[in-house]
């Protein structure tokens, strides 16, 4: 059967009904429809870098990077599980390995594992030279690194690590550039910080 | 609180330790939310380049929806203004990133893109670095905006590989230039089929090579961290070319340079050679190339220390297995299992099974791999792979005896696995006859041997085992008594498991009073099996596929479903024998009054009910109503699917490009405890093919007034018609529920809309006219013909509402794109209403045929 076209003088504009001002639900719906009483979790987003983990040989953690969002117990998890896997593995055992669906690097330095977690389709390789990077720069900014300075001063290894990696990603992979920033920094620090002292000392006296 | 005052602070140790804070500590606390965001502001607007690098790392660390709705407008600026300090830039770029993918709605794209990709050609190699990682993953979702990426990466490339060691700074990482730079524009390049512009194409390919040469070239260094970072390149490259997939040189210089790695004193580089060379291999350029290696990589299966090698290479024999070399690679892999981890033997029983079945030229040899493997790893063989082995055996007249006999043989061990009993009981019961010639096999040793199993097995082997007798009633009428005496023993029949006594009594009676005739009839050797994809095959995706922890009741579940008739079989033809009626009424099947009160299988007319599989795993058919729900999703993402006096189940899901997530919300409405709650997804085969749905168990007890959640994601591999069923079974109170609903997951949920001009909309409308292309429908509004409320649908469809298109302006016109793994279907849609007459029709132009009668189907119900 031949559709008979609508022509513009049937419907003309000024024709059509007034508009509702809130669009009603769809179609007709049975029941009650109440609105939800959860929470919905965000998307996960997709990205290289989901994590970085950094702890001690006895299995204590020193250091915590997420870049997905995720609860505090799934982190706890995380964490208990991986810092189990990654300690049983041999000294000669490759630095990679499957769990999950996430790819693992891991590497040891000294008393400290630092361990990355990267997606299927990502460069391990890398990523073992992102961690390397990373001591490199905490080596150079505390003069050979240690884990008490980083227990110490873990407010200075996050910084370096934002300065490094952000959201996940290499943001500066130049070590000068690196560390003239957080040197930048310090040095705003100190000049905040004398000032200060005066005033409280008069403020003590 | 303290915390937002610290940000408001012009000292810098404040303002640090308060975003410090804050990162660590904030969560969507509304009040402070505005509080630390207008700080935030201030500091992006402060022009401070320390100032702002904080802001923006604050804004990145907590990533949040509030934040990237504050911001999202603002940060693109920031990163294509001409003042802003390279450092901000970077910083700008990568915070950008971080909130496109928590929000990518609230990022909108606008000039500035083409602006950002121009950050490529910057001068400072770190704002190279992070502005690379913020297209890569723009260009993976609007690949045509950032096209012109392609060939200022590849420049960008070809200056980084061919500059000496010194010339890039402090950008050169023991001795290797920009490598995580590089790493990142090969990673960006792979968004892209290979360059059209031969001159790119051309440089490109140059680059390549010379990374491939540079491979070969000494080490500048001894560093661990030299080799690392080079091959890092090498293997990005690497990938790179597979991806393309079209430079056969180029492949084989890879699987060479591979081959090369697999013999590495390096245990990282072999690990990656294995797993780099899983995807050569399936190249048809490079296929051959990969299976020169065979010999190292079993090597590697057997002196490997570390688990994880040795699975690549695993993984790598089973892509790299065709006729040519199953024999030698499924031989290599059962022997391996005999040592292997407990981790991983069950996938490997499943590659073997595969293998052995894909590539037999002898079914003999196929039978002999089988029984190897149930001897060596019988814990691990899992029900699919033996029902497939007896799937095989009975449609091959040409194998039977041997299987026969080589079953007969191997259940003479003194112990052997309960599975052994289970395919020997099977394939005996139909083809003992086979052997029963040779006096060392004869009826009553054949029988005695099965029964001396008898009393070890569980409960499902033992009803099996019972199956086999009558058949051998059947095939020897000479050893009948002895069967009899057995069925007839205290133990059998007054046994205390209902199934087993079922059996009994139903066998002995059959055996008694039917005919040699009927007799005949009934336990007539089984019919072939239609043939149909392995199911084993379907169990290894889903054991590798992402999200490894799998539902196991659901796999179960899933087989049950669709096996009646397939894989899972019973010996005798099932309905038959549960009708302890005189003989006569054997034939009449469905007149027969089931007599017996334990649980027979309930339908009398199907011939291959399971009857081992408890009456529970019954799929209950659709709950009334579930249609007309159905279809109200198909415009929207959120709502109630279902509800009756127990249960409620809501929905809320989202979609992006090809790939979806859906919370399922199920409410127990009472006040008493849901136990064994188990929701199933259930996809029929072909459903399965082009949707993949991923979810883990939830809690089987559900709480009074209680709420459980189950998150279920979704990737759409090519276009489909039909819907998954989620069919939940529990028990409230004293009684079982099984409630069956469609879950609306449609094609539609994959659209992307696309904005067009008039003028592009009819062209592409135009190059559409093939009839296959298009769709018609003409129908009856449903509903009160309302503009508005027919607008909001089709943008609810998901495709855009183009306005001023169509010369009518009563007409509504649509376009948009479904995303799907394997294409991208452009489709154009357009609806004439005719308010005379109540009418609609509708017209739907796509590329593909089953897109556009698919999308029709469903738009045409929701007017």
């Amino acid at each position: 059967m031949p559709h008979p076209r609508c022509g513009p003088e049937d419907t003309p504009e000024q024709a059509w009904p007034d508009f509702p001002e809130e669009l009603p639900d769809l179609p007709p719906s049975p029941g009650r429809e109440k609105p939800p009483w959860w929470d919905v979790p965000e998307a996960g987003p997709m990205n290289q870098m989901q994590f970085m983990l950094l702890f001690s040989r006895q299995g204590k953690l020193r250091l915590q990077k997420w870049y997905v969002p995720l609860s505090d117990k799934e982190k706890k998890k995380i964490t208990r599980e991986l810092v189990q896997t990654v300690l049983a593995r041999k000294p000669k055992m490759c630095s990679f390995l499957e769990w999950r669906d996430l790819k693992i690097v891991y590497k040891r330095y000294a008393s400290l594992y630092f361990c990355c977690a990267i997606e299927d389709q990502d460069n391990e390789l890398i990523t073992l030279e992102i961690i390397h990077r990373y001591v490199e720069l905490l080596d150079k900014y505390f003069g050979s690194v240690c884990e008490l300075d980083i227990i110490f001063n873990f407010e200075k290894a996050y910084f370096i690590l934002d300065e490094f990696l952000l959201g996940g990603e290499v943001q500066e992979t130049s070590k000068k550039n690196v560390l003239k920033a957080i040197e930048q920094a310090d040095l705003l620090q100190e000049e905040a910080e004398t000032p200060r002292s005066v005033l409280e000392e008069i403020g003590l006296t | 609180m303290e915390a937002v005052n610290l940000l408001s602070s012009n000292r810098y140790t404040e303002k640090q330790i308060g975003y410090l804070f804050i990162s660590v500590l904030v969560n969507s606390n509304s009040e402070l939310i505005r509080l630390i965001n207008n700080a935030i502001k201030n500091d992006l607007a402060s022009r401070n380049p320390t100032f702002m690098g904080l802001a923006l790392h604050c804004i990145a660390n907590v990533g949040s929806r509030e934040m990237a709705e504050a911001f999202a407008g603002e940060i693109p600026k920031i990163l294509v203004a001409g003042d802003t300090m390279d450092s901000v830039k970077q910083s700008a770029a990568l915070c950008l990133l971080r909130l496109y993918r928590t929000s990518p709605d609230f990022v909108p794209m606008g000039d500035w893109t083409s602006r950002v990709v121009h950050l490529l050609n910057d001068q400072h190699l770190g704002v190279v670095t992070a502005a690379t990682s913020l297209i890569t993953t723009l260009a993976q979702k609007n690949p045509e905006e950032f096209k012109t990426s392609v060939s200022l990466a590849v420049s960008r490339l070809s200056r980084i590989v061919t500059s000496a060691s010194t010339d890039l700074q402090d950008y050169t990482y023991y001795f290797v230039p920009a490598p995580w730079l590089s790493v990142k524009l090969l990673r960006l390049l792979q968004c892209y089929p290979p360059p059209e512009d031969a001159a790119v194409r051309g440089r490109l390919t140059e680059c390549l090579e010379t990374i491939l040469n540079k491979a070969q070239e000494p080490p500048k260094s001894k560093k661990v961290q030299h080799s690392n970072a080079k091959n890092a390149v090498l293997f990005e490259a690497i990938s790179l070319i597979i991806h393309h997939d079209s430079e056969p040189n180029l492949l084989v210089r890879a699987c060479n340079q591979l081959g090369q790695f697999l013999q590495h004193r390096e245990t990282n580089l072999r690990y990656l050679a294995l797993e780099s060379m899983c995807t050569l291999a399936s190249s048809e350029f490079s296929h051959e190339a990969v299976k020169t290696h065979i010999e190292t990589v079993i090597n590697a299966l057997k002196t490997e220390r570390d688990v994880s090698v040795r699975q690549r290479a695993v993984d790598l024999l089973y892509a790299m297995c065709d006729r040519s070399n199953a024999q030698q690679i499924v031989a290599e892999m059962l022997n391996y299992l005999e040592t292997a981890d407990y981790s991983i033997r069950e996938e490997i029983v499943l590659k073997v099974a595969i293998l052995a079945e894909k590539y037999a030229v002898d079914y003999t040899w196929y039978v002999d791999t089988i029984l190897n493997l149930i001897r060596i790893a019988g814990d691990y063989v899992s029900e699919e792979v033996w029902y497939r082995v007896i799937q095989i055996v009975i449609n091959r007249d040409d194998v039977q005896g041997y299987a026969a006999k080589t079953v007969f043989e191997a259940l003479q061990a003194p112990a052997c696995h309960e599975n052994l009993v289970k395919v020997g009981g099977y394939i005996l019961g139909e083809f003992g006859n086979l052997i029963a010639g040779d006096p060392r096999s004869s009826p009553l040793i054949q029988f005695n041997l099965l029964h001396s199993k008898f009393h070890l097995c569980s409960v499902p082997t033992r009803a099996l085992l019972l199956s086999t007798y009558i058949k051998f009633v059947n095939l020897f009428p000479e050893i009948k008594t002895t069967i009899q005496d057995v069925l007839r023993s205290d133990s059998q029949l007054k046994n205390a498991d209902v199934e087993l006594q079922q059996r009994a009594v139903e066998y002995l009676r059959l055996s008694t009073i039917a005919s040699t005739d009927i007799l005949a009839t009934v336990l007539e050797e089984m019919p072939p099996f239609p043939e149909r994809e392995s199911s084993i095959l379907a169990k290894l995706k889903k054991k590798k596929g992402p999200g490894t922890v799998t539902d196991l009741e659901e796999i179960k579940k899933e087989r049950n479903s669709d096996v009646n008739g397939g894989t899972e079989s019973t010996p005798v033809n099932a309905s038959t024998v549960s009708t302890p009626s005189p003989s006569a009424d054997l034939l009449g099947l469905g007149a027969a009054p089931l007599t017996s009160s334990a649980p027979p299988p309930s339908t009398t007319g199907s011939l291959l009910v399971d009857v081992f599989s408890d009456s529970a795993s019954v799929v209950a058919p659709l709950a009334p109503g579930s249609e007309d729900n159905f279809a109200r999703f198909v415009c929207k993402n959120n709502g109630v699917l279902f509800e009756n006096q127990l249960l409620q189940i809501g929905l809320k899901s989202e979609f992006r490009q090809n790939l979806g997530r859906m919370f399922i919300f199920y409410g127990n409405k009472t006040s008493t405890q849901f136990l064994n709650f188990t929701p199933t997804l259930i996809c029929s085969d072909e459903l399965q093919s082009s949707l993949n749905l991923q979810t883990k168990p939830v809690d089987p007890t559900v709480d009074g007034g209680a709420q459980v959640q189950q998150v279920v994601n979704i990737e759409c591999i090519s276009d489909f018609m039909e819907a998954p069923i989620l069919n939940i079974q529990f028990r409230y109170g004293g009684t079982f529920q099984n409630i069956s609903v469609k879950l609306p997951i449609t094609l539609n949920k994959f659209f992307q809309p696309t904005e067009m001009a008039s003028q592009d909309f009819f062209q592409r409308w135009k190059q559409l006219s093939n009839p296959q292309q298009e769709m018609q429908n003409i129908f009856k509004a449903k509903h009160p013909m309302d503009t508005e409320i027919t607008k909001a649908k089709i943008i609810g469809f998901g495709s855009a509402l183009l306005e001023e298109v169509d010369p009518n302006p009563a007409n509504f016109v649509g376009a948009g794109i479904i995303h799907t793994k394997t294409t991208q279907i452009g489709c154009l849609l357009r609806l004439e209403p005719n308010l005379q007459a109540q009418m609609y029709r509708l017209t739907l132009r796509t590329s593909k045929e089953t897109v556009s009668q698919r999308l029709c189907e469903l738009l045409s119900e929701q007017f």
